[in-house]
């Protein structure tokens, strides 16, 4: 049952994210667009001796896209950059805790995609 | 055809093989009808019967399966035809849908007959079928220009006379839009149009399906409609265009069938309408859309816009009272046809879609293929409920109840 993905975890990052906002003075900032319901989310990051030390998401989706930012932006700050942009698609999905369809995969993979191109950036800066 | 039936949801249901199923153990309750209809077994069965009796390649051969399938191709543009008032089968070109319509008369019409500094006049209402395939032209210098909407959903008519300036070529726009439900005055806009010199496109993908259209009528250039909308099979389209227009139009796709002599460097082309179906056509599609059109008829279009009417009130009343919905388009007994979108506050639609789904009801989110209505409208996506000749008013009743339990959800 789909009410399933909406546990207590995903609700609470969801009303509450912690990770939600504009990131002033990012060193990259990534756009995804989910071309199924025209969501647009932004992730910006500040890097520090190739380490990620802030990691903010901007833009609006449905629960499931904004709690996986939100998770994911949570894990991988003081993460290198280097890991952010070798994540593993499917380990991050595990840690979502909950089964996806096709359909609902591309909006807990919007924050995820923006993410690993935003580390892309920095990684080609240098 | 003479309306001989009683409209009766109940008989026409059993008609529907998807209608008995369930969904997550729970009996489906359909409310996307304008993605796509559903299929009555008159339907199904006219394709497989085609295929245990007459399949074989139109316009080929000349025995006798052959004679058959090329009958029932050619029937099949008849009917279509003659469902949408048009003079007969040479104003009929079958394609694979509305925006597939749309992309032949862009390079089949507007890409030989349009130069720079020319105008095509839309509106802010429209499907991406009706907007990408224009964009296109841009890059030859062709303007494209949009009409505004007002606040309750409708064309804003002053605006639409102010920009109907004599550089637009064409007006292109849609009869019933696919997210406010808006019936558009196509035969005024129409005359409107014709009066400025302008070609008449109208995007008939939703009405089409649930009222009764008549191309005389609203005198037309062109039409277009999906076949799938319309309880016809995926992958059937029509293209309407008035004969003296199409006649002088270049070929769409080049090819076979489409030709009347092919020479090493040179062809010429074959009649109205073949002249634009390249390839092996698509006879399933056709018998599909033939034996769809029959249904239809022998129900009777306005018993079923009657029908797709009365649902429509009793829900947009329903659906109000659902705690934090807002509701697009024209409201206050203002004409529409019967597709609502909708918000919850603070909810997604997706999310409204996917616990909805819990319960077996299906219906659309996202943007509708509308983006730049979901823009004007100051949203970036919205959840659809829209009804057809299948749909019940308990069906609207587990909606409002369904939208309810999201809100708990959310609490």
């Amino acid at each position: 049952m789909s009410l399933d993905l909406y546990g207590e975890n995903i609700l609470e990052h969801f009303k509450n994210p912690v990770n939600r906002g504009i990131l002033e003075n990012a060193d990259a900032t990534a756009f995804e667009v989910n071309p199924l319901c025209g969501d647009e989310l932004g992730v910006r990051i500040k890097v520090n001796n190739g380490y990620i030390v802030d990691a903010r998401f901007f833009g609006t989706g449905c629960a499931i896209s904004q709690a996986a930012v939100d998770i994911l932006l949570e894990q991988i700050k003081s993460r290198s950059v280097q890991d952010a942009a070798v994540l593993d698609k499917d380990k991050f999905l595990k840690t979502l805790g909950i089964e996806l369809s096709a359909l609902r995969l591309r909006c807990a993979l919007l924050g995820f995609k923006a993410l690993k191109i935003a580390a892309l950036k920095i990684l080609s800066q240098r | 055809m003479q309306s001989v039936s009683m409209f009766s949801v109940k008989k026409i249901r059993a008609d529907f093989p998807i209608l008995q199923k369930k969904v997550n153990r729970q009996q489906l309750i359909f409310l996307d009808s304008t993605s796509t209809s559903q299929k009555p077994k008159q339907v199904l069965q006219a394709i497989n019967e085609y295929y245990e009796n007459y399949n074989a390649n139109p316009h080929r051969s000349l025995y006798k399966l052959c004679e058959k399938a090329t009958e029932l191709y050619e029937n099949a543009h008849e009917d279509a035809a003659k469902f949408i008032g048009a003079h007969g089968k040479a104003e009929i070109v079958f394609v694979r849908n509305t925006n597939e319509a749309i992309n032949l008369v862009m390079y089949s019409w507007a890409m030989n007959n349009l130069k720079a500094g020319d105008e095509i006049l839309l509106t802010l209402m429209e499907h991406h079928a009706n907007i990408v395939p224009w964009q296109f032209l841009q890059k030859f210098g062709v303007k494209l220009k949009f009409v505004k909407l007002d606040d309750s959903g409708t064309l804003d008519m002053d605006d639409f006379e102010q920009q109907l300036t004599k550089e637009v070529k064409l007006v292109s726009l849609t009869h019933c839009s696919n997210v406010l439900g808006t019936i558009n005055d196509v035969e005024k806009l129409s005359k409107l149009a014709h009066d400025n010199g302008s070609l008449f496109l109208v995007d008939a993908a939703q009405s089409v399906p649930h009222m009764t259209v008549d191309v005389k009528k609203i005198d037309c250039d062109f039409l277009a409609f999906s076949g799938h909308k319309m309880l016809g099979p995926m992958n059937i389209g029509v293209l309407y265009g008035k004969s003296e227009i199409l006649g002088k139009m270049e070929p769409f796709m080049r090819g076979s069938d489409m030709i009347k002599e092919v020479k090493l460097t040179e062809s010429s082309w074959n009649d109205l309408p073949w002249k634009f179906e390249a390839g092996t056509p698509n006879v399933e599609g056709a018998v599909g859309l033939s034996a769809a059109i029959d249904y239809l008829t022998k129900i009777g279009m306005e018993e079923i816009q009657k029908h797709e009417g009365r649902l429509t009130e009793y829900a947009l009343e329903k659906l109000s009272t659902v705690d934090g919905i807002t509701i697009y388009g024209p409201q206050n007994g203002i004409k529409r046809g019967g597709i609502i979108s909708f918000n919850l506050k603070g909810i997604h639609s997706h999310d409204v879609a996917q616990i909805l789904d819990d319960f077996g009801i299906a219906i659309r989110s996202g943007h509708h293929c509308a983006m730049p209505l979901m823009k004007y409208l100051g949203i970036q996506s919205a959840a659809r409920a829209s009804f057809y000749l299948y749909t019940t008013k308990d069906e609207i009743d587990a909606l409002a109840n369904g939208l309810q339990k999201v809100n708990q959800v959310f609490k």
